[in-house]
């Protein structure tokens, strides 16, 4: 079954991208701080000995999880299940937007608060709920402040990365009143005492929290957030029934499976070797906690991904967001340009595959890339992004095998003269010699500076280079004749 | 040991002078060179285009021309990543010719491979008085982990200033033909490369590919002041003495 929600792009990336590049003020907020995270994980891994184990390890642990699910989630469920928590299962994003609504409608509940989760976001969870009638408070402080602004998160980690503290400023003090709004500056700690100020009461009376799960613990049936702020310990202790959406592939086999993860995710996302809150949580106990504790078990289009022996390296992402922060086009164009809840590297091999063949402009995603390689180098589970790139640049081609396109035209074309040493010595000569006017009318420095559609995507950045007078093969055969005949 | 250069179609065509300066450079250190007239394209645009039933072809021509010889070298960390990271996984399903593309992908070299962990030569007594800052080319720098061997090769040429720039491991935003299909945000990394490039003050901007350099140099062209573009292996060879 193919994945739906928030994961589906609306424009070609290339039209998307030449939108948010227009933004100088985005540009220079995304290089600073991408620069700042990507810098702090680098100084964070340096001091960790046995990194490349680690990565190994957490590699390992993610593919024979993938190579055992089912068995994997049915022991989840069975352990959950002894320890009080219901489990549910979703095959799409309208399925558990659907779980989840009953759920919350069923405490009487008019409002949740949320601690911030990739899997709720992907299924437009919020929305679901708001037109339910339920309103949904996001308590992360990025999370809260794109809320505010009416925005879609653009980073997987760092969800307001594209505002700067100044326009965050701004974006907190239009729900202020004017007297406050008036004294608000934009200093960092004034900003998260006006966000903890609003919050703090909707933790106290909120009876239903939704959060997701970095990771759900099949042997014990217990489910793991990793935060930063505090928030996510508040939803998770205060509210009567707690709401857990999760992908299936967040299911790891033991807990002590959780030593792994917990250095190589803190380490890649924020770089630190430790974060500052990790909870974990099994089923409902007397005295403490929730009341009631329901999982929801999200495919949206995992299984298919699955299936695929190339692709579905993908499924083992930790969302740790190390190869946004270091990924020269995200530094250039941001989140917002890939369409969808996952943006970056991982987002141009992830979407896709979860939409699958019918996904539109997300077949555009896998050209979203230099296939630079800084992504994979930095991946804490070693998902080869530039394979599955190309690989799912195949898929795109050969699924359109039958249908003209001047793309395919050309590079068969060249392939059918490359193939052969003639015909390939015949087309460098006919392109030397073809290039011989322009080199005596434009060649400054050898180049071109204008060429016509569709060669002038080259030349409205950079002169295009001119073939000289004599190819090498030529040069060759004039110092070596008796080698070419 | 014979020594078999592939000279890749991008030089062949439209920067020659790089072949016959590797030429040059290898026959200065006592090796003898051979061209197999045979070679073409190791088919790269091709399969990272995702056209694998075109490149194929050009897989089994590599291997029909450079089986024979002891050590291929290109003056492209791109084209010989092609060969050692890209042949494997395209010949997967044809068992003979995945056996020959992993024993022929081994020894298909990158120059400066060639030049320091085989004929371990790092002084190869070329001179050149200029100030050159080396950008690391992906490919080079992250799947053939090419590492400090350019750079240690160019810091041994005599009156050579080597300079850094800010941010060398920063892609160029060439990326084949994403340089096309994303023109603008290729346009945008082009920017900050040149940028870097200028502010370095060196007078060349080296590297190991010149489908990189020629992403690049087409964009500092159009910048007053900004570094020329050169193939390491030119600085390493020297000037031709017969043209």
């Amino acid at each position: 079954m193919t994945g739906t929600g928030r994961i589906t792009a609306a424009l070609p990336f290339p039209v998307a991208a030449r939108r948010q590049l227009a933004d100088g003020q985005l540009r220079d907020n995304l290089r600073r701080a991408t620069r700042t995270i990507r810098d702090r994980r680098a100084r964070t891994v340096a001091q960790v000995p046995d990194w490349e184990a680690l990565r190994a390890a957490g590699t390992a642990i993610k593919d024979d999880v993938l190579g055992r699910l089912p068995e994997l989630l049915e022991q989840f469920e069975a352990a959950a299940g002894a320890a009080g928590a219901q489990v549910h299962w979703a095959r799409d994003a309208a399925e558990a937007c659907a779980v989840v609504t009953d759920l919350v409608r069923a405490t009487g509940a008019d409002e949740v608060v949320k601690v911030k989760s990739m899997a709720t976001q992907e299924i437009g969870l919020n929305e679901a709920l708001a037109a339910a009638g339920i309103s949904a408070v996001e308590t992360d402080l990025a999370e809260l402040i794109v809320q505010l602004a009416g925005d879609t998160p653009s980073h997987i980690l760092v969800p307001a990365i594209h505002y700067n503290r100044r326009q965050i400023r701004d974006i907190l003090a239009a729900g202020l009143p004017a007297a406050d709004a008036a004294r608000l500056t934009d200093d960092p700690a004034v900003l998260a005492e006006v966000a903890r100020y609003r919050l703090r009461q909707r933790f106290l009376t909120a009876r239903v929290a939704v959060c997701g799960a970095n990771f759900a613990v099949a042997e014990t049936g217990s489910l793991v957030v990793v935060e930063s702020e505090g928030n996510g310990r508040m939803c998770l202790t205060l509210p009567e029934t707690l709401i857990c959406v999760v992908g299936v592939e967040k299911v790891v086999p033991t807990f002590t499976d959780l030593e792994v993860f917990l250095q190589l995710l803190p380490a890649s996302a924020t770089g630190e070797r430790m974060n500052p809150y990790t909870s974990v949580w099994t089923g409902v106990r007397p005295g403490d906690g929730p009341r009631s504790v329901h999982v929801v078990l999200l495919d949206n289009g995992r299984s298919d991904t699955l299936a695929d022996r190339v692709g579905r390296q993908a499924l083992r992402c930790i969302r740790c967001s190390a190869c946004l922060n270091v990924c020269p086009v995200y530094e250039q164009v941001g989140g917002h340009a890939y369409g969808s809840t996952y943006p970056g590297p991982i987002g141009a091999i992830l979407s896709p595959q979860l939409t699958g063949p019918d996904g539109g402009a997300n077949r555009t995603l896998p050209y979203a890339s230099t296939l630079c390689g800084a992504c994979y180098d930095v991946c804490p589970v070693r998902i080869n992004i530039p394979e599955v790139l190309v690989h799912l640049r195949q898929v795109g081609v050969d699924a359109r095998r039958d249908r003209p396109s001047p793309e395919r035209a050309a590079l068969r074309a060249m392939s059918w003269v490359m193939r052969d040493r003639r015909r390939y010595r015949a087309a460098l000569r006919a392109a030397r010699r073809g290039a011989a006017p322009l080199r005596r009318v434009g060649g400054r420095r050898g180049g071109v500076r204008r060429l016509p559609w569709p060669l002038s995507a080259w030349t409205t950045a950079r002169d295009a280079p001119l073939p000289p007078g004599q190819t090498f093969g030529e040069w060759w055969a004039g110092r070596n004749p008796e080698a070419h005949r | 040991m014979r020594i078999a250069l592939f000279v890749t179609c991008v030089n062949d065509l439209v920067f020659p002078g790089t072949g016959r300066a590797v030429v040059r450079l290898l026959e200065r250190l006592g090796h003898r060179v051979d061209f197999p007239p045979e070679q073409t394209c190791c088919g790269q645009m091709h399969a990272n285009s995702g056209y694998r039933a075109e490149a194929l072809p050009l897989v089994r021509g590599f291997v029909a021309a450079f089986d024979r010889y002891d050590v291929v070298v290109a003056p492209s960390g791109s084209c010989v990543a092609m060969v050692r990271d890209g042949y494997p996984r395209l010949a997967e399903g044809d068992p003979a010719l995945h056996a020959a593309v992993t024993a022929l992908a081994p020894r298909t070299l990158e120059l400066s491979e060639l030049l320091v962990d085989v004929l371990g030569a790092t002084d190869v007594g070329a001179t050149f008085p200029h100030r050159v800052a080396y950008h690391p080319t992906c490919h080079g720098l992250r799947m053939l982990r090419l590492g400090d061997r350019p750079r240690r090769l160019l810091a041994s040429v005599r009156g050579l200033d080597l300079v850094e720039l800010a941010e060398p491991e920063q892609c160029c935003g060439f990326g084949g033909t994403f340089a096309l299909k994303n023109s603008a945000v290729s346009g945008a990394m082009l920017a900050d490369k040149c940028a870097d490039a200028v502010a370095s003050g060196a007078e060349y901007l080296a590297a190991a590919d010149n489908s990189c350099l020629a992403h690049i140099g087409g964009g500092l062209a159009r910048r007053p002041g900004a570094p020329r573009p050169i193939h390491y292996a030119e600085i390493l060879a020297g000037p031709e003495e017969d043209r």
